[in-house]
């Protein structure tokens, strides 16, 4: 373990030296890769009937495999059911005490998949990029790059991306793609909101779905409550909801508007960016090193 | 160097090596139906718990519990305190064991084990686990590189000359690289749950967590030297090591100091007393952590007498390790919650014969390592027949 002292000093400076300039740079703010127009979609749970005509559509379109009982099958609706690794999109329905004028309950019925996060959670966390957020708003997954770490499914808030847990070689994480090749396409629409019989679900540009909410508030502030379920949750989800009962009554959770990529990445960059604080701790380790081995030296001599 | 390692050649199989071939052949049973009907065969994993004790222990706990590695070699090599030169290369196998045994239970537990290398290619700077698994992949073969010349005096003659002439030279760089990145990943382990604020319990979720796990990683690297030498010079029936052990403690009051106080002042600081004492598992498992994990054995080690018995200051470090691994354990399989779960996960039997035969074979290896190469440096006890 012998080491040449210039060297040592020389390697030290350019490592300090190194550290300084790009520490400087490091104090950049964090900034949000939100794409400027998404498209999104409007799910209007006043206008839901359960019919579960969207699971079957995006059953058919992104040819899953068919389910262990038919869609038609409304008995499903007594229980409370996830996305999972077969099923992208699942309807649910919840007694909230809504009562129509005999005092017979009403049903609010709940589709769930993926929110397609601005800033998701889950592309943030991928360690390979196999989770990216395209332009057109889609949250995008890559299996060719997938290493099955499950990182994704730890991060994503709305505990929404599902896992081949049977698969013993190739399982693949599965969640909504919002029909990422239909809606490349001019004039393609997602294939649940493509089947939806009663216009419950809107698909068009994320900018102008938040204005039609709106306007559909406005016009009939008495069926609605006033708030836009996806318009400021965790910073913003493609797919947005409007209600006309408490969001928390029927399993949606209170987020917080914050994109929450934003603590960890602000951590990981301001330690990381250009490596600046591992260089410079082998700069000073380095001096340290070579101070105590001189030390030995002239004991050693002495 | 004043000290010798040397081989032990002591009996290799003893009843104790049996015990551990069985919980080695549990293990492989487990594995081969992992790799036969999927992980969900095996585990108790689900859509609501993607992580458990794969890796809450195998991962996470195994790279705390190696910072025996990278503290010493700080301490004996860099500082130059030539005097804990002894316990250096026990501690360098067992980080080196620990780390390949941390890849070992990743390649278990990764839904897609061969496609392992597609990190090194394909790069995402924004989260904390690719800079975890790339420190951890260039530490491991610096850990290698460190070692070698060990693996080369065993061998001796010529690959011995080879190794040495080698390292020799640059293995200053590999010294300091092994701190650096120790320090690199270690915190970024605690960044991993960042990611889940809404997931992870309040009494856990800071943004001081990288520096909590950095801090109890260095913290628990003494104690973890301390714990295996006890427990290797009581098996192996070696001369105890308290003239080293004693004063290198002395230093984890320090560094455990440091980790309480920052621990505690963060509860202040975030204001979450009130979780502290509602009586949930959560808490419960938060007041065993910091109460028996860090503060009775900060409190022991501060006194003389204990530092002094042997006895005492093995179970003030084992409690300080305990502490460390309850501490990962709580990170990321209590204090985690998910929204819509409708059970709650407890590891299964499969899941535990996995780990309980990586931690076997790790031990296994130790000791045929210490049976055949130069690692232990103190000398046999004299029989008193």
């Amino acid at each position: 373990m012998k080491l040449n002292r210039r060297n040592f000093f020389k390697l030290a400076g350019v490592a300090g030296a190194g550290a300084l300039a790009t520490g400087t740079k490091k104090a950049q703010a964090w900034e949000s890769k939100a794409p400027e127009d998404p498209f999104g979609c409007l799910v209007d749970l006043s206008r839901c009937v359960g019919c579960r005509k969207c699971e079957q559509g995006c059953n058919e379109v992104n040819k899953l495999l068919p389910p262990e009982r038919p869609f038609a099958d409304m008995l499903l609706l007594n229980e409370k059911r996830r996305p999972d690794a077969n099923s992208y999109t699942v309807v649910n329905r919840y007694f909230t005490g809504k009562s129509d004028e005999q005092d017979h309950l009403l049903p609010t019925y709940v589709k769930i998949q993926c929110m397609h996060c601005q800033d998701p959670a889950c592309v943030s966390a991928c360690l390979v990029g196999a989770l990216t957020k395209k332009e057109n708003g889609t949250v995008h997954y890559d299996v060719s790059k997938c290493i099955g770490c499950r990182y994704c499914m730890v991060a994503c808030p709305f505990e929404i991306p599902a896992y081949e847990y049977f698969d013993p070689l190739t399982p693949r994480v599965r969640k909504c793609t919002f029909c990422f090749e239909r809606i490349e396409k001019e004039g393609g629409v997602p294939g649940c909101a493509a089947i939806c019989p009663v216009e419950a679900i809107t698909f068009g540009k994320r900018s102008n779905l938040l204005d039609q909410a709106r306007t559909r508030m406005k016009k009939d502030p008495a069926r609605y409550i006033d708030h836009i379920y996806g318009e400021h949750e965790v910073g913003g989800t493609s797919w947005l909801y409007l209600s006309d009962v408490e969001f928390n009554k029927v399993d949606f959770q209170d987020l917080p508007s914050e994109p929450i990529p934003k603590l960890p990445e602000t951590i990981q960059h301001s330690l990381f960016s250009y490596l600046w604080s591992p260089i410079a701790l082998f700069g000073v380790l380095s001096v340290v090193m070579a101070k105590a081995q001189s030390k030995k030296k002239e004991e050693d001599e002495s | 160097m004043s000290h010798s390692p040397s081989a032990t050649h002591l009996k290799f199989f003893t009843p104790g090596v049996w015990v551990m071939l069985v919980f080695m052949f549990m293990g492989a049973v487990a594995v081969v139906a992992r790799f036969t009907w999927g992980i969900g065969s095996v585990a108790n994993l689900d859509n609501s718990h993607p992580w458990g004790i794969w890796v809450g222990i195998d991962v996470a706990t195994g790279v705390a519990l190696a910072a025996g590695g990278f503290t010493t070699s700080f301490l004996a090599h860099i500082i130059g305190r030539h005097h804990y030169e002894p316990i250096v290369r026990p501690a360098l196998l067992t980080a080196m064991l620990g780390y390949t045994f941390v890849v070992l239970g990743l390649l278990v537990d990764i839904g897609r084990t061969w496609a392992i290398w597609k990190p090194i290619f394909n790069w995402n700077t924004n989260s904390a686990l690719f800079e975890v698994a790339m420190c951890v992949l260039v530490y491991l073969h610096v850990l290698y590189f460190e070692f070698a010349p060990t693996v080369g005096e065993g061998i001796g003659g010529r690959v011995k000359t080879f190794i040495t002439a080698v390292t020799d030279k640059i293995m200053w760089i590999f010294i300091i690289l092994g701190v650096v990145l120790s320090c690199m990943h270690q915190s970024s382990l605690g960044t991993l749950m960042l990611i889940a604020p809404t997931k992870l319990h309040p009494l856990w979720y800071t943004p001081l967590l990288p520096l909590l796990f950095l801090s109890s990683a260095i913290a628990v690297g003494f104690p973890m030297v301390v714990f295996e030498t006890t427990l290797v010079s009581s098996s192996l029936k070696l001369d105890s090591e308290m003239k080293i052990l004693t004063p290198l403690t002395k230093i984890t009051i320090f560094t455990l100091g440091l980790y309480m106080v920052l621990k505690v002042g963060d509860l202040f600081y975030r204001d979450v007393l009130g979780y502290l004492l509602d009586g949930s598992t959560q808490s419960n498992s938060f007041l065993v952590e910091l109460g028996f994990g860090v503060i009775l054995p900060w409190l022991l080690l501060i006194t003389p007498g204990v530092r002094k018995s042997r006895g005492m200051l093995f179970f003030a470090c084992c409690l300080i390790v305990g502490g460390v691994v309850l501490n990962r354990i709580n990170v990321f399989l209590v204090g985690y919650h998910s929204p819509y779960a409708q059970t709650s996960y407890f590891p299964s039997i499969g899941e535990i014969a996995v780990t309980a035969g990586l931690i076997a074979t790790l031990m296994f290896i130790y000791r045929l390592a210490v049976t055949f190469l130069p690692v232990l440096s103190a000398s046999k006890q004299e029989v008193s027949a």
